[in-house]
């Protein structure tokens, strides 16, 4: 395996799949970049089966024709909506594969003397890749509404947690001490018991935080593939493990940073205090049919703010559309597509502010716009944006809050305070198009409603858009 | 032991690349940067097939199987889908 062509062969292989990454800084390249990591990983494959003999060849084309057979449905079939449980649920296919190879490994290392950094490596891998399945299964769980978005808050959570991780550390010290062959059984043991510390963990993340979950989650299915290379002495796996792993664990940092809260709150479950009900950042929308028979109560007479929204978006020459993830919630993001299209051809200039965490994913937003057939240079990121707003004549708001919420520059003292928002309470005309004037997921009142700018259209947000666009 | 302490280099080394590339990608790309490195770490579908290549009873014939299943849908769904959502992301003419 150390022979100077095979290391050769594995640095271009590395070479093409950090090539393929470093295409992602552009949107058209991108599509390359895919299909050349996807190309690292093929020849990482086809090297692998040609240096090692095997045996029963037949199992292994069996496996790999019924896995990659699922894995293309599926990846078909999905919407963009779905993706972000899509991904979830391939981070746990990816724990499995992972601990059930350091399980396999462990196993057979059992027998024989082994050096302790590749036993360690070993029971990380085992323990990283259980807590990673069952964390994403709980995550998908969430994420495709299979499961309550609601945190799951045990009596005593953290110390459920904590026990569990102490518990979970004297096992893997005593399988490693006593090794032997019956050692299967404390291995079978720490597999449980790591599925219970995803469970537990994952449990109590509420769906407004889910893009901080799944980043997370894609770290440590990295750090498992990673141990997993470190034990049976692979340096590509290695390689690829660790890449992924700093990439979830940058998408983390990014995603808390736009939350404003630090990882440990988010995990330990700190709620924001206000929030007597968890509810979610984005929720603006209906998902349930009875939440849309419940009586909208409009806040000002409806009717006059549809003829001033209408008003500002006619003699509007700059316009800001800020979506949301309630947007999304109901499917209304075709339609404020047609708007924005509708308003271009009127001559005006029309362009989208995305916050980092609008959506279920980083970046999911501008997926579901790229499918509404939004071209990606209207997508603007928030920082690029947000001095933007003063020139502008009309900020469209459709399903979102929190991130929009002006408490979060000038109060002190919420859960809010210090957040990045998107400044659209600068803008000269201000329309809202949410479901109600409820708060979002911090529980804080946002005072952009209250505004003498601000027209509030409550009610279905795609209906809300159609009438405008209609009227238009 | 020596190999041992390669393989810990080579995680440092691919991990502050991997840190240096992925911060500069823009927050345009990230859900397809994700379903992408997501794909990768299926890489583990290398490890899958070494199952089989040593002497193998029953049981690690079934866990090799699930394995590989497990990593091929992984790897081959994560990099389907990122192609699906890259095919969305253009540019278009100005409207008339």
């Amino acid at each position: 395996m150390n022979t100077w062509p095979s290391l050769l062969i594995d640095l271009l292989i590395i070479c093409l799949f950090l090539g393929g990454i470093s295409l992602f800084y552009r949107p058209k390249e991108a599509r390359t970049g895919n299909l050349m990591a996807a190309c690292a990983i093929l020849a990482a494959f086809v090297a692998v089966l040609l240096r090692n003999p095997f045996e029963e060849p037949a199992l292994i084309v069996i496996a790999v024709v019924l896995g990659g057979g699922t894995g293309w449905m599926v990846a078909r079939a999905v919407n963009m909506i779905q993706i972000p449980a899509m991904v979830a649920f391939q981070h746990g296919a990816g724990g499995i594969a992972a601990f059930l190879i350091s399980f396999v490994e462990l196993v057979r290392a059992a027998s024989i003397p082994t050096p302790v950094v590749g036993d360690v490596s070993g029971f990380l891998g085992l323990i990283l890749g259980a807590a990673t399945f069952s964390g994403s299964m709980v995550a998908g769980g969430k994420l495709a509404n299979l499961l309550n978005q609601k945190p799951v808050t045990l009596r005593g959570h953290s110390l459920w947690l904590l026990a569990t991780v102490l518990v979970i550390v004297l096992v893997a010290v005593l399988t490693g001490l006593f090794k032997d062959p019956a050692s299967v059984y404390l291995l079978v043991v720490l597999i449980a018991l790591s599925i219970v510390l995803g469970i537990v963990f994952s449990i109590r993340i509420g769906g407004a935080d889910m893009p901080i979950l799944i980043s997370f989650l894609n770290a440590t299915a990295g750090l498992a593939a990673a141990f997993c290379g470190i034990i049976i002495q692979n340096r590509l796996l290695v390689a690829c493990g660790a890449t992924v792993a700093a990439s979830g664990s940058i998408l983390t940092h990014i995603m808390c940073k736009a939350i404003n809260r630090s990882l440990g709150k988010v995990f330990v479950g700190i709620q924001h205090q206000g929030s007597q009900e968890p509810k979610d950042l984005f929720f603006e929308a209906p998902v349930s049919k009875e939440a849309q028979a419940e009586p909208v109560v409009p806040a000002s007479p409806a009717k006059d703010g549809f003829g001033r929204a209408l008003g500002a978006a006619r003699d509007a020459t700059k316009v800001i559309i800020i979506p949301g993830y309630g947007m999304a919630l109901a499917q209304a993001q075709f339609k404020v597509v047609e708007l924005a299209q509708a308003l271009e051809r009127m001559g005006k200039e029309v362009r989208f502010a995305i916050h980092p965490v609008a959506g279920r994913m980083p970046g999911h937003m501008n997926v579901l716009l790229a499918e509404a057939d939004v071209d990606y240079e209207k997508l603007v990121e928030m920082d690029d944006i947000n001095p933007e707003f003063k020139n502008v004549d009309l900020a469209l708001v459709v399903g979102a809050c929190d991130v929009v919420n002006p408490a979060a520059i000038d109060s002190e003292g919420t859960p809010l305070s210090g957040m990045p928002v998107l400044m659209a309470h600068e803008a000269k005309t201000v329309v809202v198009c949410n479901l109600d004037e409820k708060p979002g997921y911090s529980g804080v009142e946002n005072p952009l409603y209250r505004m003498d700018k601000t027209v509030t259209l409550f009610g279905d947000a795609r209906e809300t858009v159609e009438k405008l666009l209609v009227a238009l | 032991m020596t190999d041992l302490m390669i393989l810990l280099f080579v995680f440092a080394a691919s991990f502050m690349v991997g840190y240096f590339l992925i911060s500069r990608v823009p927050t345009l790309l990230h859900t397809p940067l994700m379903s992408m490195t997501n794909a990768i770490s299926a890489v583990t579908i290398l490890g899958a097939v070494l199952i089989f290549s040593a002497e193998l009873g029953v049981y690690q014939k079934v866990l090799g199987m699930a394995a590989i299943i497990m990593a091929t849908f992984n790897v081959v769904g994560g990099f389907v889908i990122t192609d699906r959502m890259l095919k969305l992301f253009k540019t278009k003419p100005p409207l008339p």
